[in-house]
């Protein structure tokens, strides 16, 4: 197939969906590719640079078209490109369904296939055609070196012969892709960087970055990122609430704040007021990177830079991937080059677009002269939704009371049973056994109790020496001996001894293996 | 010396013995322990020593310094891993000076029958209208040893109670002697340790406690002493059939079963000669012997009385079958997946005492732990053949005791955990105990050990435990078997772990 990317049309694009590298690489897999003239030119690729990579260079726009069987570019096309747009041909570039839902339906009328680059889902296997996440990385990059350009201090704090510096203190609002590269380009200046995130499962990655994630006082339980493919969801008017409290707290600190906040297929949220800015210091300076959805901040002008009435400037620029066009589009040509590559497996250069899979199903927005958004949920989940903890169940203070109680009752029953079948037994006894008996026997009773009592506390590891000690007392037998021998009679004096000698064998044997045991034991 | 002050202490001694036992709570608090109970020991011996009633003081000096020579060497001499048998003979030894003491107290009354017939009287015969038995004449009774004495004011109630006591002093003495000398032998291979019966079972048993009742209340009725002979005879005959009917596996049992029967003597003993101390201490050993026999009861989840009755019971119908095969592997497949592994846990069982192995297990933890590997042991509460063999074992080798974990505190680590290796143990790692509820062991506690993710199994062949009952973990696919003596593999394996 041929592959064909034309130059960009719109105003101030610089970047271009396809580089020599790139071109490259889609000859090894089976394609041809072709560029118009100057396609690269801004970006800094030549004519010369595509020639030498086998490319072929057609000198206008209607002949690439007609050409190519694969277009690959990066903005939406042109209404003139629409109409040079034709049956069968499939279309690779940024498209939204929404925005562009007339280009779209025009598309599949004409029995085009197009793949939309924003709707590549976020599964970890289409991450490399993720031209989105790729864009957005270096927005997130080039939107602090914007800020740094308009700011007139140090992004790190100096202590110097000609006076101390203090450090910018910068705020990032969404931690998404280009927030994270926002928040790393921020602490690798040497800046105090904070961070905000509607999800709070980010707030791990965001302090890995070596920034300070900003926590609400909120109590609401946050809808995890994973059910929404991984973008963050509307929030609730309490939650929002919220959320601008702590910001115009932050406002008079930060010097530099970094908007990135959007949410897919709405207009952006308005996250930094008007008076937020007002309480801004002067030659604080806010990019706001949704600007090309109305901005998180209103006073933000499309594709302006103003400054304010207090001083604080605004930056509004949409095309911050466009301002490093070297960069961005040797980034998107390879993102439009893995895309190719899940269209072509069997690298013989024949596109087989199979509806079936899930990134390529998902991406395709029109095909078949049938319009294909929207997709129906991927078969993969974004990313694994973090599993619901099983609370253990929470007993309300009455539950617990009567369990309480309930167990209570049952061991006053049991205890109470207990002792009364054991107190009439000992009446029983009573009744026949002489006084003599008894004194002896309620010590047998308490010393068994005790030994009940104490027992029980003995440690599962100490039972062979308990055994061995309790062996070795148990010799206390050697008293009833003693006091025989003394008999007149020497068969009792002569079974004393042998019991005297056995029983010290087990008083020294026990204590002396229990001391060796004991000893043994040791903590590391 | 006053009378007075023995009785002062013993009391001292009962509070020092109670201490002692107390004091095993914890392992530290366990070396004071055993000096509270030493002591206690000390102080019980010598007042008894000095005491009223004593007659050949240098006599019971000289045997009770013999009996420390013997006994010495026994303890010293003794390696860990026969810990058991030396409990098992020592508790012998108590239930046969339980029998002696006893027999002597019924010549004791014989004599002091013969005494009060030729002083024209009956002994225990009372006054009309009154409990008080008439003594003898001051001049015969001031020549008396002391339990002389107690027994000559005794009346006819008080002298049958005696009976009693003694009788059954006697009796459980008689069954401790014998049964522990069998638990001994068992215990050090010197007989079969598989569960042998003599025709007739618990017939047999169930006849001669019988008989021995006949002869008690023939004794009681006054037949005389051959009636107590032939007790005793019985007692005997009772403990060794008893004993020999139980099998290997649940020695735990048996053995902290005879520690509470030697208890209960020395308490009947103490009954009959009327000493406090020594009903306090039987007690204490008594009870303590039973609250241990419940705790491996409940760990085998088995009946106390289904274990006196001996082996495990047949079982309730069709086993399932075991399919599957075992797969060998060799020293240096185990050294792969441990060097691999983050964490690792062991089972010893018996055969590692048998093995001798403790101490290859200790340098294999030691080497392990060096790495930055989690090790830790689980110890069933029914491993080896003593109640808390294992960590005894262990704590030999220098393991240090914080790492070796009860049942119940790391059942549940199986699942994370890299590596479990059974070292010669069998039924407590049955999962038959659990899938299969026509096992012989069904519903026993056991370490769900096959629920890591790689299980070794070091043992000698492919020959069933001591309940003789086929074990599935063997079969199972995350199953290795490490054939070999114990401490021979570990010597293999060893080098290799680097």
């Amino acid at each position: 197939m041929k592959i064909g990317t034309p130059k960009e049309i719109f105003e101030g694009e610089a970047r271009v969906a396809m580089t020599p590298d790139s071109a490259l690489q889609l000859q090894k897999l089976g394609h041809e590719c072709v560029v118009e003239t100057g396609a690269g030119e801004k970006a800094g690729f030549s004519d010369a640079a595509y020639k030498e990579a086998g490319v072929e260079v057609v000198k206008t726009a209607a002949a690439l078209w007609k050409a190519a069987d694969i277009v690959a570019k990066v903005r939406v096309p042109s209404d003139a490109e629409m109409k040079r747009l034709r049956d069968g041909q499939t279309l690779i570039s940024f498209f939204s369904p929404v925005a562009d839902e007339a280009k779209m339906k025009a598309a599949a009328d004409k029995g085009a296939t197009v793949v939309a680059m924003e709707m590549i889902p976020r599964i970890s296997r289409a991450q490399k055609m993720d031209a989105l996440s790729s864009m957005a990385n270096i927005a997130g990059y080039r939107a602090v070196i914007e800020a740094g350009n308009n700011f007139g201090r140090f992004f790190t704090g100096q202590i110097t012969a000609a006076g101390k510096v203090p450090p910018a203190k910068v705020l990032v609002v969404g931690a998404g892709v280009a927030g994270l590269a926002a928040i790393g380009t921020s602490t690798s200046l040497g800046a105090i960087t904070y961070a905000f995130d509607v999800r709070p499962e980010v707030a791990e990655q965001v302090e890995s970055m070596g920034a300070e994630f900003v926590y609400l006082d909120f109590e609401e339980e946050q809808q995890d990122g994973a059910a929404t493919g991984g973008y963050a969801a509307v929030s609730s008017p309490e939650f929002r609430e919220a959320q601008l409290a702590k910001f115009r707290e932050l406002a008079p600190e930060v010097d530099i704040v970094i908007t990135t906040a959007l949410i897919p297929n709405r207009e952006a949220p308005e996250l930094w007021t008007e008076d937020m800015v007002k309480a801004m210091k002067p030659g604080s300076v806010v990019v706001d990177l949704a600007a090309e959805k109305g901005g998180n901040c209103k006073l933000t002008v499309m594709d302006e830079k103003i400054v304010t009435d207090n001083g604080v400037t605004i930056i509004g620029y949409t095309d911050f991937p466009s301002r490093m066009a070297t960069q961005s589009s040797s980034l998107y040509s390879t993102n439009i080059r893995h895309l190719l590559t899940d269209l072509t497996p069997e690298k013989d250069g024949v596109v087989n677009h199979n509806m079936e899979d899930d990134v390529i199903r998902g991406a395709t927005i029109a095909h078949g002269k049938e319009v294909t958004f929207p997709p129906p949920p991927p078969k993969v989940a974004a990313i694994a939704a973090a599993p619901k903890k099983e609370a253990p169940k929470e007993l309300t203070a009455e539950e617990k009371r009567a369990a309480e109680i309930e167990a209570f009752k049952l061991q006053t029953r049991n205890q109470v049973g207990l002792l009364a079948i054991g107190g009439g037994l000992l009446l029983a006894v009573g009744l026949v056994a002489p006084a003599s008996f008894m004194q002896h026997f309620i010590v047998f009773i308490l010393a068994v109790f005790i030994g009940f009592q104490v027992i029980w506390n003995v440690a599962h590891s100490l039972h062979t020496p308990l055994m061995a000690v309790t062996n070795a007392i148990s010799s206390i037998i050697i008293l009833g001996a003693l006091i025989q021998i003394g008999s007149s009679s020497l068969l009792i004096t002569l079974l004393s001894a042998l019991a005297i000698f056995m029983a010290s064998i087990n008083i020294f044997g026990g204590f002396l293996v229990t001391r060796r045991m004991l000893a043994m034991f040791q903590k590391s | 010396m006053e009378f007075g002050f023995t009785i002062a202490a013993y009391a001292v001694a009962a509070v020092l013995f109670i201490l002692s036992l107390g004091g095993l709570s914890g392992q530290e608090s366990a070396k004071r322990a055993v000096w509270y109970g030493i002591v206690g020991m000390a102080i019980a011996v010598v007042a008894t020593l000095f005491g009223p009633g004593q007659g050949l003081g240098v006599v019971s000096v000289v045997l009770i310094a013999l009996g420390a020579g013997v006994g010495y060497q026994l303890a010293t001499k003794v390696q860990m891993t026969q810990m058991p048998e030396l409990v098992a003979i020592m508790h012998s030894l108590v239930g046969l000076a339980a029998v002696f003491v006893g027999f002597n107290a019924d010549i004791m009354i014989n004599n002091m029958e013969s005494l009060f017939a030729a002083n024209a009287l009956v002994l225990g015969a009372t006054e009309e209208g009154s409990f008080t038995a008439i003594g003898l004449p001051k001049e015969v009774y001031e020549g008396l040893s002391s339990f002389g004495q107690l027994i000559a004011k005794k009346s006819q109630v008080e002298i049958n109670i005696l009976k009693v006591e003694l009788v059954l002093g006697i009796w459980i003495g008689a069954v401790t002697f014998t049964g522990s000398v069998i638990a001994y032998g068992k215990l050090a291979g010197k007989v079969d340790s598989s569960a042998t019966k003599l025709p007739g079972g618990h017939l047999l048993n169930a006849g001669a406690a019988a008989l021995s009742l006949i002869f008690t209340i023939m004794y009681l009725g006054g037949s005389g002493s051959w009636t107590l002979v032939l007790l005793t005879i019985l007692a005997l005959f009772i403990g060794y059939h008893l004993i020999m009917g139980i099998g290997g596996a649940d020695m735990p049992v048996v053995v902290s079963m005879l520690n509470s029967y030697s208890g209960w003597a020395a308490a009947a003993i103490g009954f009959s000669l009327g000493n406090d101390l020594l009903i306090v201490v039987g007690a204490l050993v008594g009870s303590s012997g039973a609250i241990l026999s419940y705790i491996m009861c409940k760990a085998m989840n088995r009946s106390f009385v289904s274990v006196i009755l001996g082996g495990f019971g047949g079982p309730a119908g069709e086993q399932m079958a075991v399919e599957g095969e075992q797969v060998a592997i060799e020293a240096d497949g185990v050294a792969t997946a441990l060097n691999e592994a983050d964490s690792v846990i062991i089972i010893p069982g018996y055969g590692m005492a048998v093995a001798q192995a403790q101490t290859g297990v200790a340098e294999l933890v030691k080497k392990l732990r060096a790495k930055g590997k989690t090790v830790r042991f689980a110890i069933h509460p029914v491993a080896g053949r003593l109640p808390g063999h294992m960590n005894v074992l262990l704590a030999e080798a220098k393991v240090p005791y914080d790492i070796v974990m009860e049942m119940d505190e790391i059942n549940d680590d199986f699942p994370n955990t890299d590596v479990a290796i059974v070292i010669g143990s069998n039924d407590i790692v049955n999962p038959a105990a659990q899938d299969d509820p026509n096992s012989p062991i069904a519903g026993m506690p056991v370490l769900e050990c096959w629920k890591a993710k790689q299980v070794f199994v070091s043992k000698r062949g492919q020959g069933t435990g001591y309940s003789g009952i086929e074990n599935p973990l063997f079969f199972k696919d995350n199953t290795r078997m490490f054939y070999g003596d114990a401490k021979a593999s570990l010597d293999k394996l060893l080098p290799m772990i680097e």
